[in-house]
């Protein structure tokens, strides 16, 4: 089964744990990959938070293509990381020449630019790259955004894992929030993009299970936004809702869980605010959802969250201690990283419930 | 021995033979009694018989005067093959045989001078239908479960009227986090995606028109089931105009305006609003044509609702005061607007033609966001009357043309903004679940049925030339008459019954079609939840080719 999971801590935090959460999950043969994004980073990066940092697999060609991009924007690199592998015939990984996680300085001109501006600037210039190195599959270029970090790679994730040391912990790599996934989808081709968690100006998400209104969804956001695009696999798909509903629209986020699974029209003419809840239904009837999914996603203020479809058809759990939260498919990921937990107050959101951990760790469980 | 006389009328020139056994008739009458058209007559006939009276035999030869039913042999009271004969005969004595070998299309354009009319579909039978060469093809299986029809809840309803993009909503946030409105969005109403459409209080017998409304309010007040019907153009009975049923009716206006003098007179007695408003402008079975009520059918109940005096009702072939897409919209689409206070939806029936996506196009720019429906009908609609070469030759298929108009909204990241209904021979196999679902899966929001719903009714046409009189007056099943006492055949509770039992039937079947995509609600544009077994239409249709 797919599996997903998310650790948010008030402690820097290594992928190590992730790696964990995901690992006691594995059944049978599904290994193909191990993907995570890191957001409010630690170690290295700590001492960089409002510089975008450009996380890319690539070849030499590659990397030598994405720089020029980004230094004949104005961009200049103020630090660079590249992690130490540890190739091995026996690891089963198909390995990029190049992993490289590079923070950056934005361009003079836009010294007194705005927040906005500046996010514009960087989902144009990601996009950019992304372009630039698609012939010959030069490069993967995953995020370009302050304070976030994202690997993704195809193969058996423990040997991922091994490959890239992050089964021994350190404090270099670190972050507060982790989202991670280990299975490629198995319904599309296996390539790094498709790879979850999806990442766009700020907001992460990933899922597990099978959107059945993708080409509803896919249809109508390709033409609602220049960084909806790719649409390797369904699950991209909330990504972009998440994305329209709270950047574009400015919706709070329970609006986020009306577009997707809205209420039913009978117990939606029951509700005081029937006539806003039956616009938004109608108005963004494409972008609702369809099969079973939950859904983990993070804003750009790294508040975590998790929802499921209207059925509730797959699992997911939230667990807790006083300095850490994780959501996970399976209760033995829980197990894995928060043995101390007091499991009695696991949270298993059902249809209607979004749980959102704010940036105090503070658990919101919310009725749609 | 007579002389042939060439030109006379013969049963072998008409498109039905009456097959009549003496020997089981009774000569009850029923069948000559219950012959709407007066195709069979009682007649005489002199027969040679041979007979023995003795103890021994003894042959001997005689002629008697032996009483029948015949074919009556006339290119006005021909046999239209309805049947009804043998359906009052008790003696199974009678009935209608098609004749391959007719000669009626030629010999009545030869007689009359005149084009022929009549009633029904599309009679030209062709290759597959498209729709029946379309399956759902894509299951869900393992990663995705499908749903369970019986257990699951589904959310089945469609858009009527227009939808704004989410960011033009009236919507602000206050304080606390939550919308609020900060001013008034098109009225929208969700409704049954299955609209029972536009048959005129004219063209049907009011038994059935009736029936009809009374099966819509029983969907909605007893089963749950939100269905409309829309009027057609004709008007509407001003006592239903002021009763509270009125919000399950969608008033319709063609080109002639027919009835619509009663309705704007009983607007400020009206409880409830209309469901919604429909511009005909064109219809599929006669794209170009308007309405024809031949004179025989306009009763003094339709000379009342449309205060009209009993002569042929012919409604122009458009719309006299319209001369571009910009212009309708500017002037019918805000009138009607503003007469129900832009509380009512209002939405335009066109002919689906080569260039009805320049139309849909055109509407989806409407400005003033008061287009509230796309209805495109289908070649292979049906109708009360028409001229026969319009209904055989003159229209366009609407699968594919539905399925280009949503795709051009797409294409400009549009759709759903004006939801698109379709009809136009759905249904036409008896299973209107499975083309309905189709069409909704190639984009439709919904679709609306007519003559389906007559076959409910019990009428007794069909696509190969039977009956086909619905233009006469003297429909057998008293569905398109306005004859006394051909109505009173009609059942009206019956014909409500059959409706609402369709409809349940039909409910479940769209379950039984949406629980194996793994949707609960409509899977609209969901195109890749179907295949098709035929190369060419995968290809138009977009979508996947199997074999």
């Amino acid at each position: 089964m797919c599996r997903i999971g998310a650790i948010k801590s008030k402690h820097y935090i290594h992928p190590c744990k992730a790696l964990q959460l995901m690992q006691s999950q594995q059944k049978g043969h599904d290994n193909s990959g191990f993907a995570m994004v890191m957001q409010d980073l630690g170690g290295l990066f700590a001492g960089y938070k409002d510089l975008p940092t450009l996380s890319m697999a690539c070849t030499d060609e590659g990397l030598k293509i994405a720089e020029d991009i980004l230094h004949e924007a104005g961009f200049r690199r103020v630090l660079q990381w590249v992690p130490e592998t540890y190739p091995s015939d026996d690891l089963d990984i198909i390995a990029m020449p190049n992993y490289v996680f590079e923070t950056f300085s934005y361009p003079r001109s836009y010294n007194k630019a705005s927040t906005r501006e500046k996010e514009e600037l960087l989902l144009d210039m990601r996009l950019k790259m992304r372009r630039a190195l698609e012939p010959d599959e030069q490069g993967f270029v995953y995020s370009f955004w302050p304070d976030v970090a994202t690997l993704k790679e195809i193969g058996d994730p423990r040997d991922i894992g091994t490959f890239f040391n992050l089964w021994q912990e350190d404090g270099k790599f670190t972050a507060k929030v982790i989202t991670a996934q280990c299975r490629q989808n198995t319904n599309y081709d296996i390539v790094r993009y498709a790879a979850h968690p999806f990442f766009l100006q700020g907001y992460t998400a990933l899922a597990n299970g099978e959107n059945t209104f993708y080409q509803k969804n896919k249809e109508i956001q390709a033409r609602l936004h220049r960084g909806y695009i790719g649409f390797e696999s369904d699950s991209q798909c909330f990504l972009y809702s998440l994305h329209y509903v709270h950047r574009q629209l400015g919706w709070p986020l329970p609006y986020f869980k009306h577009v997707i699974t809205p209420l039913p029209f009978d117990d939606l003419q029951k509700r005081p605010d029937a006539q806003q809840l039956l616009a938004i239904r109608q108005s963004l009837a494409n972008l609702e959802i369809n099969g079973p999914n939950t859904i983990i996603g993070v804003l750009p203020d790294n508040t975590l969250f998790t929802c499921c479809d209207a059925k509730k058809l797959r699992p997911v759990v939230v667990g807790r201690t006083d300095d850490t939260v994780a959501i996970s498919s399976e209760v033995c990921g829980l197990n894995e990283i928060l043995p101390e937990r007091d499991w009695s107050t696991d949270l298993y959101p059902h249809e209607r419930e979004i749980v959102m951990i704010t940036d105090q760790l503070e658990v919101v469980q919310w009725k749609q | 021995m007579e002389t042939v006389k060439i030109h006379d009328t013969t049963p072998n020139d008409l498109p039905w033979k009456i097959v009549y056994d003496a020997s089981r008739c009774t000569l009850c009458g029923s069948c000559v009694a219950a012959c709407s058209f007066r195709a069979i007559e009682a007649k005489v006939e002199r027969r040679r018989t041979v007979f023995s009276t003795g103890d021994q035999p003894d042959p001997r030869t005689g002629f008697s005067a032996v009483p029948v039913i015949k074919q009556v042999n006339s290119l006005q009271n021909y046999c239209r093959g309805c049947g009804i004969c043998e359906k009052v005969c008790p003696n199974d004595a009678i009935r209608p045989v098609r004749n391959p070998d007719t000669r009626h299309p030629i010999v009545t354009r030869c007689t009359a001078g005149d084009a022929i009319k009549r009633g029904g579909r599309k009679n030209l039978t062709g290759s597959l239908r498209t729709l029946d060469q379309l399956r759902v093809g894509r299951i869900s299986q393992m990663t995705d479960p499908s749903l369970d029809a019986q257990r699951h809840s589904f959310d089945m309803l469609a858009p009527f009227g227009r939808i704004l993009p989410a960011g033009e909503l009236p919507l602000q946030l206050n304080e606390q986090g939550q919308l609020f409105s900060t001013g008034q969005a098109p009225p929208v109403n969700w409704i049954y995606p299955v609209i029972i459409g536009d048959m005129s209080i004219g063209a049907l017998s009011w038994r059935m028109w009736e029936g009809i409304a009374m099966a819509v309010a029983y969907l909605n007040e007893e089963c749950g089931l939100p269905v409309r019907m829309s009027s057609g153009e004709g008007g509407v009975p001003v006592r239903l105009l002021k009763s509270r049923f009125l919000k399950y009716l969608i008033l319709q206006i063609a080109s002639g305006h027919f009835g619509w003098n009663r309705i704007v007179k009983a607007m400020p007695h009206m409880q409830e609003d209309p469901a919604g408003v429909l511009i005909k402008i064109g219809q599929g079975a006669k794209p170009g044509d308007g309405g024809l009520l031949q004179a025989q059918k306009v009763a003094d109940h339709i000379m009342a609702i449309r205060g009209v005096p009993k002569t042929d009702l012919l409604s122009p072939p458009n719309h006299q005061g319209l001369y571009s897409i910009e212009e309708s919209v500017q002037k019918m689409f805000l009138s009607f607007n503003a007469a129900f206070k832009f509380r009512v939806p209002v939405a335009i029936k066109v002919a689906a033609s080569a260039t009805s996506v320049s139309v849909f196009n055109n509407l989806v720019r409407d400005p003033y966001n008061i287009v509230g429906g796309f209805f495109l009908d289908g070649i292979d609609g049906g109708t009360a009357a028409a001229h026969e070469v319009s209904l055989d030759h003159t229209g366009h298929p609407v699968v594919s043309k539905l399925r280009d108009c949503y795709l051009a909204a797409v294409q400009q990241g549009r759709q759903g903004q004006i939801p698109l209904w379709c009809g136009g021979g759905l249904g036409k196999t008896g299973d209107l679940a499975a083309d309905a679902f189709k069409m909704i899966c190639l984009g439709a929001n919904g679709v609306f049925t007519g003559k389906l719903i007559l076959q409910m009714a019990g009428c007794v046409g069909n696509d190969q030339g039977r009956c086909n009189a619905c233009n006469t007056g003297l429909c057998p099943a008293g569905i398109t008459t306005q004859n006394p006492a051909l109505v009173h055949r009609l059942d009206p509770e019956r014909v409500a019954e059959n409706i609402v039992n369709y409809f349940l039937a039909m409910d479940q079947e769209f379950k039984k079609l949406m629980a194996p995509i793994g949707n609960s609600s409509l899977p609209v544009g969901r195109a890749d939840a179907l295949v098709a077994v035929h190369k060419p239409v995968a290809d138009r249709l977009h979508i996947q080719y199997v074999c």
